[in-house]
C-alpha cells in the first residue's frame, strides 16, 4: 500500500465522489456520511505520510512513475518532500473540517457540494505530489472546476461574477505557464521537473519564462496588483469554499515559485527578486491599510491574507539577497523556513477565520461588521475562539501566526534593515485591522435585537474550531516539529538558489 | 485498366455506394409505419439498418488496412495511415449522429430515409476526399459531401431558416468550389500534372512560379471555405443556425475531419514544397480565425450560432497544428481534428436529447436550471464545454496542449501565445453556458428533460465520458496519430 501511498492519496477523494454524487440529492445524509468517511480516511492515509517519509533525507520520496504518454515521454510522476508533506498534511485536516463546517449549513444539493469538495482535495493534493511539469499543470488547473462550481451555486449573491473572474483571472495567468513550459519541453525533451532543473537557459530565457511562471502564481497567490480577484471570490464564496481558497488554494501559489521559478529560473529570479519583494512589501503594508478599511468581515480577512501571503514570497525571494547578495545561506535558510511556516500557519488561521464568520452568517445572514456588536454577550463560546483566532492573525507570540513572521522579518533585517522595518508594519497594521473587527463585532452593547437571539455555536461548530485552535496553539507554542519536517528540504531549496544556469 | 486489386483498395467506399443505394431501395418499398420485423415498423428496421451498414464499414476500413500506403485506379485513390484513421472517425460520428438524431427527426417528422442515405453519401464523399491522390478525385470527394450537405440542410422543406441557410451554403459554397477549381487549373498549368505525387516532385523542380503560387493562393481559399476558417467563414453561423440540430451535428464534425484530409493532400503531398509560402498564408488564416470565432462568440445568444463561433476558432487552432508542416504538426492537427468532432457530436448531441417537439433547446437560455431538472445531462454538457475550452483534464486541453506545443516548435512562438490569448478569451463564453446550467434557477413551466431513448442516453454519455477518459490517457490515440505521419 505504501508504494502507492500518494496516488491513493490524490484518487481516493476523487473516487470517492463518484458514491456521494450516486448517494444523490434524494438522500442527503447518507452523502454526507459518505463524504465524512472519505475524508477522515484520506486524513489518516495522510498521516501514514509522517512515518513513511524520512525527514532526515532531502531527496524526493515515496515516488511514482508510471510513462503516461508514451510518444511524449510524459510520466505520470509523483514524490514528496518535506514540504508537500506538511501541506498534504494541512489539505487532508481541512477536507475534514470543511465537511463538517458544512453539514447542516448546506442545504441545496449537499452531495454536489460534497463532492465537488473531495475532488478539489484529491486536486490539490495532486499539485503537491507531482514531479513532472504537465502532471502539475493539469492538476493546477482542473482544480479550478470544482471551485467554479462551489462558489457559483453556493455562493452569495454576486456568485456568478466573482466566480468568472477567479475562473478566468486564474486561467489568464497559468495559460502563460503553459506556454512555457512548452518551451522548456522542447528545449529539454522532457517535463520532468528535476530534469528543467538542471536545464541550462540563457539570461533571455530565464527572464521570459520567469515572468510567465509569475504570471501565474502570482495570481493564485495572490499578489498585488493581481490580487483583485480574491476579495470577490471570497465574499462570495460559501464558507467551505472560502476556507479550503485561503488555507490550501493560495498556498499552492507559494508552493509554485519553490517548484518552478526557484529551480528552474534562478538567476531571472534573482534579478527580480527585488520586484517580488516590492509587490510583498506592498501587499504587506498598502494591503493592510485596505483592510482596515473593510465593512465586511470576509473581505477584510481576504484583504489580510493577502498581505500575511506577501510574506511567504518575501521569504521566499529575500532568500536570493542572502544567498547571491551576502552569502548568508544561514539567514536565507531562516527567511525560506518562514515562508513555510507562514504558508502552513496562515492556513489554518484564515481557515479559522472565514469558519468563525461562517458561523456568525449562518445565523444572521450578514457579513456587515456594523451588523454586529456584543456577540461576546450571547456567544461566550465563540467569542473566546474569535480571539485567539485574532489574535494568531495579528501575530501574537504563542500562537502560529507569530512564528513564520519573526523569521521571515529576522531574515530580512539581514538583507536590508529597511525592508525588515516594512515588513514589521504588519505587527501594527495587523493588529489594527484585527482587533479593531474584534472590538466591533465582539465587545460593547446589543444594540441588533437579531444579535441577541443568536445562539452560542453547537457540537459540530465547536469540534471545527476546536480542531483549528488546537492547530493554532500547538504550531506557535512548538513549531519544532514542522520545522525538523521540512528542514533538509528547505536546505536543499536554498543550496539551489545557489547554482548559476548561465 | 483497372484490376480486381484497385477495387478491394477500394472495398470499404465501395461497400457503402451499394449498401446507401439498397437503403434507397428499402426505404421505396418497405412500409414506413407498419412493423415488418421483429416488431420494428419500417424506418425502424431503416435505421438500426443503416448503423450496422456504417459499423461495418468501420470494420472494412480497419480490417483492409495494408501495411504500407497504396494506390489504386492508376495513383487516383490513396489508402494509407491518415486516410484510415479520418475514416475511422468519420464514419463512428456518422454512426452517433445516427442514434442521436432519431427521436429529435421522429419528433419534427423528418424521420425519412434520405436523411439516412445522404448522410452515407455525404460520408462516402469523405472517405473519397481523404484518400484523394489526384485533384480530381479531391474535387469530386468534395463535391459529392457539399452536394449531400446542401440537401441536408434544407431536409426540413417548410422552415424558412433551413431553406435561406441552404440556399446561402450553396452559393457561398459553389463560389468555393469555384475557387478551388480554378486553383487546381492553374496548377495543372504549371506543372501539367492532376497527379498529387507526380505534383509534388514536379513543384520541387520546377522552382517555385507565379502561376503556382497563384493556384496554391486559390486552393488555400477552398480549403479555407471547407474549414471555415476566417475570413471565409461567413456561412457557418447561418448554416449552423439554420439546419435542423440533427444535420448541424454532421456538419460540425465528420466534414471538418474532410477539411483536414483535404488541407493535408492538397497542401502537403502535393505542394509541400512550397510549405514556406503556405505558412505564411495559414498562420494569417489561424490568427483571423482565433480572433473573429473567439471575439464574436462572446455576445451569441443563439447556442448553435455560439457552436458556430467557437468552431472558427477550433479550426484557427488546427491551422495551428498544420503551420508546422511537418509530421508532429500534421499529428496534432489531426489530433485536433479528431478531438474537435468527438465534442461536437457530443455537444450537439446534448442539444438533440434535450429537443423536443415544438422546442429546439437552441437558445443558451434553454438551458437554465438543467442541473436542477436534469443533472446527468448538465454534467455531460459541462464535460463538453470544458473540454471545449480547454481546461484539463479534459480532452481539449491536450489537443489545444498539442497545437501551441506544434507551433512553437515551427519557431511561430508568436502564434502560440496568441492561440494562449484567445483561449482565454474563448474561455469566457464556454464558462456562461455551464453558469445557466448550474448556476441559474430552471424557467417555470418548462420541462427540460432529455429524450427517453435509451440507447441515445447511453451512447451520448459514453460519447462525453470519453472527452474525459481520453484526457486522462491519450497517449495511444496520439501515438496512432504520429504513426500514420511518418518522419
Amino acid at each position: 500500500m505504501f508504494n502507492h501511498l500518494l496516488s491513493l492519496l490524490i484518487w481516493l477523494p476523487i473516487v470517492g465522489a463518484i458514491p456521494v454524487l450516486l448517494a444523490g440529492s434524494g438522500r442527503p445524509n447518507t452523502a454526507r456520511w459518505i463524504s465524512l468517511l472519505v475524508a477522515v480516511l484520506t486524513f489518516v492515509l495522510s498521516l501514514f505520510l509522517l512515518t513513511q517519509y524520512n525527514a532526515a533525507d532531502s531527496s524526493k520520496q515515496l515516488g511514482e512513475s508510471y510513462l503516461w504518454i508514451a510518444s511524449l515521454g510524459v510520466h505520470y510522476g509523483l514524490a514528496v518532500d518535506g514540504i508537500s508533506v506538511a501541506l498534504i498534511l494541512l489539505t487532508t485536516f481541512v477536507g475534514i473540517l470543511v465537511i463538517v463546517g458544512a453539514w447542516e449549513v448546506i442545504q441545496n444539493k449537499p452531495h454536489q457540494y460534497m463532492a465537488a469538495m473531495l475532488v478539489l482535495e484529491g486536486l490539490m493534493i495532486g499539485v503537491f505530489c507531482a514531479t513532472d511539469a504537465l502532471l502539475f499543470y493539469v492538476f493546477f488547473e482542473a482544480m479550478l472546476i470544482p471551485m467554479f462550481i462551489l462558489i457559483g451555486i453556493w455562493g452569495g449573491p454576486r456568485r456568478v461574477y466573482a466566480t468568472l473572474k477567479f475562473f478566468i483571472y486564474t486561467f489568464l495567468g497559468s495559460i502563460f505557464m503553459l506556454v512555457g513550459l512548452i518551451y522548456l519541453y522542447l528545449k529539454a525533451g522532457s517535463f520532468d521537473l528535476a530534469t528543467l532543473a538542471a536545464l541550462p537557459l540563457s539570461m533571455q530565457e530565464q527572464t521570459w519564462l520567469f515572468f510567465a511562471f509569475l504570471a501565474a502564481f502570482a495570481v493564485k497567490v495572490p499578489m498585488v496588483p493581481v490580487h483583485t480577484w480574491l476579495p470577490d471570490a471570497h465574499v462570495e464564496a460559501p464558507t467551505g469554499g472560502s476556507v479550503v481558497l485561503a488555507a490550501v488554494m493560495l498556498k499552492i501559489g507559494g508552493y509554485g515559485f519553490l517548484r518552478f521559478s526557484l529551480p528552474i529560473v534562478p538567476d531571472a529570479a534573482d534579478a527580480y527578486a527585488w520586484l517580488v519583494i516590492g509587490l510583498s512589501l506592498i501587499a504587506v503594508v498598502y494591503i493592510g491599510y485596505v483592510a482596515l478599511v473593510q465593512d465586511d468581515m470576509k473581505k477584510l480577512v481576504a484583504y489580510s491574507s493577502v498581505a500575511h501571503m506577501g510574506f511567504v514570497t518575501l521569504g521566499i525571494f529575500i532568500a536570493f539577497m542572502l544567498v547571491r547578495g551576502t552569502g548568508n545561506a544561514d539567514a536565507a535558510k531562516l527567511g525560506m523556513q518562514g515562508a513555510m511556516v507562514q504558508m502552513i500557519s496562515h492556513g489554518f488561521v484564515s481557515g479559522a477565520m472565514f469558519s468563525c464568520i461562517g458561523v456568525l452568517y449562518d445565523r444572521l445572514h450578514s457579513r456587515q461588521i456594523k451588523d454586529y456588536g456584543g456577540v461576546i454577550n450571547v456567544m461566550p463560546w465563540f467569542g473566546f475562539f474569535y480571539v485567539l483566532f485574532a489574535m494568531a492573525n495579528s501575530g501574537l507570540p504563542g500562537t502560529s501566526g507569530f512564528v513564520g513572521e519573526f523569521q521571515v522579518i529576522l531574515a530580512s533585517f539581514q538583507a536590508n534593515p529597511w525592508i525588515a522595518l516594512f515588513a514589521a508594519f504588519t505587527l501594527i497594521i495587523g493588529a489594527a485591522y484585527t482587533l479593531w473587527m474584534v472590538k466591533r463585532v465582539l465587545w460593547g452593547e446589543v444594540t441588533n435585537p437579531h444579535v441577541a437571539e443568536m445562539k452560542d455555536i453547537n457540537g459540530r461548530e465547536a469540534f471545527v474550531l476546536i480542531a483549528f485552535a488546537a492547530a493554532v496553539v500547538a504550531l506557535g507554542v512548538w513549531p519544532q516539529p514542522l520545522i525538523h519536517l521540512m528542514d533538509s528540504s528547505v536546505s536543499q531549496l536554498v543550496q539551489q538558489l545557489g547554482n548559476h544556469k548561465i | 485498366m483497372p484490376n480486381l486489386n484497385d477495387i478491394l483498395i477500394m472495398l470499404p467506399e465501395l461497400y457503402l455506394v451499394a449498401a446507401a443505394c439498397l437503403l434507397l431501395l428499402v426505404d421505396a418499398f418497405m412500409k414506413a409505419e407498419q412493423p415488418v420485423l421483429l416488431g420494428l415498423n419500417g424506418r425502424e428496421v431503416l435505421h438500426w439498418t443503416s448503423i450496422l451498414v456504417v459499423l461495418v464499414a468501420i470494420y472494412l476500413v480497419i480490417s483492409g488496412q495494408p501495411e504500407q500506403p497504396v494506390r489504386a485506379f492508376g495513383g487516383m485513390f490513396v489508402r494509407d495511415g491518415v486516410a484510415e484513421i479520418l475514416k475511422v472517425f468519420a464514419l463512428l460520428c456518422v454512426a452517433l449522429i445516427f442514434i442521436y438524431a432519431r427521436s429529435y427527426l421522429a419528433d419534427r417528422k423528418l424521420f425519412v430515409g434520405e436523411f439516412y442515405t445522404l448522410m452515407i453519401f455525404a460520408v462516402i464523399g469523405v472517405m473519397l476526399l481523404v484518400s484523394a491522390g489526384n485533384l480530381i478525385t479531391v474535387y469530386l470527394g468534395l463535391e459529392l459531401l457539399t452536394l449531400s450537405s446542401y440537401a441536408l440542410v434544407a431536409l426540413n422543406r417548410d422552415s424558412k431558416l433551413s431553406s435561406e441557410a441552404a440556399v446561402k451554403y450553396f452559393v457561398l459554397g459553389a463560389l468555393a468550389s469555384g475557387m478551388l477549381l480554378y486553383g487546381m487549373s492553374m496548377v495543372y498549368g504549371a506543372t501539367a500534372t492532376l497527379d498529387l505525387a507526380t505534383l509534388h516532385n514536379a513543384a520541387a523542380h520546377t522552382g517555385v512560379p507565379n502561376l503556382l503560387l497563384f493556384g496554391l493562393i486559390f486552393m488555400i481559399i477552398g480549403i479555407g471555405f471547407k474549414l471555415g476558417a476566417a475570413p471565409f467563414h461567413m456561412w457557418i453561423p447561418d448554416v449552423y443556425q439554420g439546419s435542423p440540430t440533427a444535420v448541424t451535428i454532421f456538419i460540425g464534425s465528420a466534414p471538418k475531419l474532410a477539411a483536414f484530409g483535404m488541407a493535408y493532400r492538397l497542401l502537403e503531398s502535393g505542394l509541400g514544397d512550397l510549405s514556406a509560402h503556405w505558412q505564411q498564408m495559414l498562420a494569417a488564416l489561424a490568427v483571423l480565425s482565433l480572433a473573429i470565432g473567439n471575439l464574436v462568440a462572446i455576445v451569441q445568444t443563439n447556442l448553435k450560432r455560439l457552436l458556430a463561433y467557437s468552431t472558427i476558432s477550433h479550426m484557427g487552432y488546427l491551422l495551428l497544428g498544420l503551420v508546422n508542416a511537418g509530421p508532429e504538426g500534421y499529428a496534432s492537427a489531426l489530433f485536433y481534428a479528431i478531438s474537435y468532432a468527438l465534442m461536437g457530436t457530443a455537444a450537439f448531441g446534448v442539444i438533440l436529447a434535450l429537443a423536443r417537439a415544438g422546442f429546439e433547446c437552441e437558445e443558451i437560455d434553454d438551458l437554465k436550471g438543467l442541473n436542477q431538472r436534469s443533472p446527468w445531462m448538465a454534467f455531460l454538457m459541462m464535460l463538453v464545454m470544458f473540454s471545449l475550452a480547454g481546461v484539463p483534464p479534459l480532452f481539449g486541453f491536450f489537443a489545444k496542449f498539442l497545437v501551441l506545443q506544434s507551433a512553437i516548435h515551427a519557431g511561430m512562438l508568436w502564434l502560440a501565445i496568441v492561440g494562449a490569448v484567445f483561449a482565454i478569451i474563448g474561455l469566457y463564453y464556454y464558462l456562461r453556458v455551464v453558469k445557466v446550467m448550474y448556476f441559474d434557477a430552471p424557467v417555470e413551466g418548462t420541462e427540460l428533460k432529455p429524450q427517453r431513448d435509451p440507447a441515445m442516453r447511453l451512447v451520448l454519455s459514453l460519447n462525453a465520458l470519453t472527452l474525459l477518459v481520453l484526457g486522462l490517457y491519450w497517449g495511444p490515440l496520439l501515438g496512432w496519430c504520429k504513426s500514420v505521419f511518418p518522419g
